[in-house]
């Protein structure tokens, strides 16, 4: 393991970055930077956290209910669709 | 190579997920249903080009992303370049919470679990297309970054920039909607003598 030094972060860099950072797309030094800020400073961590239920919340609640009929309708044109490139042209 | 044969098999599954997708992008149910009809014909003609053991649920948003701008946005005629406002960080949280509110810190995540899918469907749907599929993709779908780019065929900086200034946007429009409904209230406190 190399040890890197991870270069600390203000509040400003943490709230900047915490999409990022939820998402799970930081490199692996800026992560533990922003987990480093947060463990010290609990008013950003309870920020991150809220943004995080938020997110979770918004993608609970798009959910369409599926038509009945759509996976026979999908069907049926995949039959037919089936049914045309077997035929002789 | 991917075997036409096992595409109902392998590809049914992803239904529900890209109708409740393809419902944000078209706006109502029967263009849904067609766009949906239409994604998984044009999968199945297309599926001997898929590489197997690759991202089979990456490769239908692609093809659900591409048919929905090739067919029904061309026929919405609606401005595609449109842009959000920048919104600061932490909008809603510092609208909602209140730093007086000592141990009851977590007041403001009962607050926004009082947020309908009404609410967050029609924040959704006002926002720009471009920053709608990146925000969708991102929080309904839970893709990558790196995947979404890939749908959406532009570079991966755009797709961060788009979820973030996305979400933004979003999280004012839930305000302004939500607050509008009564379901959410503002901690400012005003007035008294505490600041
Ligand atoms: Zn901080």
């Amino acid at each position: 393991m190399t040890m890197e030094n991870t270069t600390p972060v203000n509040c400003t860099e943490a709230v900047h970055e915490l999409y990022s950072y939820l998402d799970g797309e930081l490199t692996d030094s800026k992560r533990q930077a922003i987990k480093d800020h947060l463990q010290r400073c609990r008013p950003c961590d309870r920020a991150v956290q809220f943004e995080a239920e938020l997110l979770a919340i918004i993608g609970d609640r798009c959910a369409e209910t599926i038509p009945d009929d759509l996976t026979a309708r999908v069907k049926a044109a995949l039959e037919e669709a089936k049914a045309q490139e077997t035929e002789p042209s | 190579m991917a075997d036409q044969a096992t595409f109902e098999a392998d590809a049914m599954e992803f239904m529900g997920p890209l109708y409740s997708a393809a419902y944000r992008l078209t706006g109502n149910q029967a263009d849904a249903e067609d766009l949906v009809q239409e994604t998984y014909l044009r999968a199945f003609k297309g599926y001997g080009g898929f590489q197997e053991g690759t991202n089979l649920r990456a490769w239908l948003y692609k093809i659900l992303n591409n048919t929905f701008i090739n067919r029904y946005r061309a026929a919405q005629r609606r401005p595609q370049v449109a842009d959000v406002e920048d919104v600061e960080d932490l909008y809603l949280y510092r609208r909602l919470h209140d730093p007086l509110a000592g141990a009851d810190e977590s007041a403001e995540d009962a607050a926004i679990a009082q947020i309908t899918d009404d609410v967050v469907k029609e924040a959704i749907d006002a926002l720009p297309e471009a920053f709608k599929v990146a925000v969708l993709l991102a929080d309904v779908e839970g893709f990558s970054y790196a995947e979404i780019a890939e749908i959406t065929e532009v570079p991966i900086g755009t797709v961060m920039s788009r979820i973030h200034r996305g979400r933004k946007a979003l999280q004012k429009a839930l305000y302004e909607y939500a607050t509008a409904q009564g379901i959410l209230r503002t901690a400012t406190v005003t007035g008294g003598g505490t600041r």
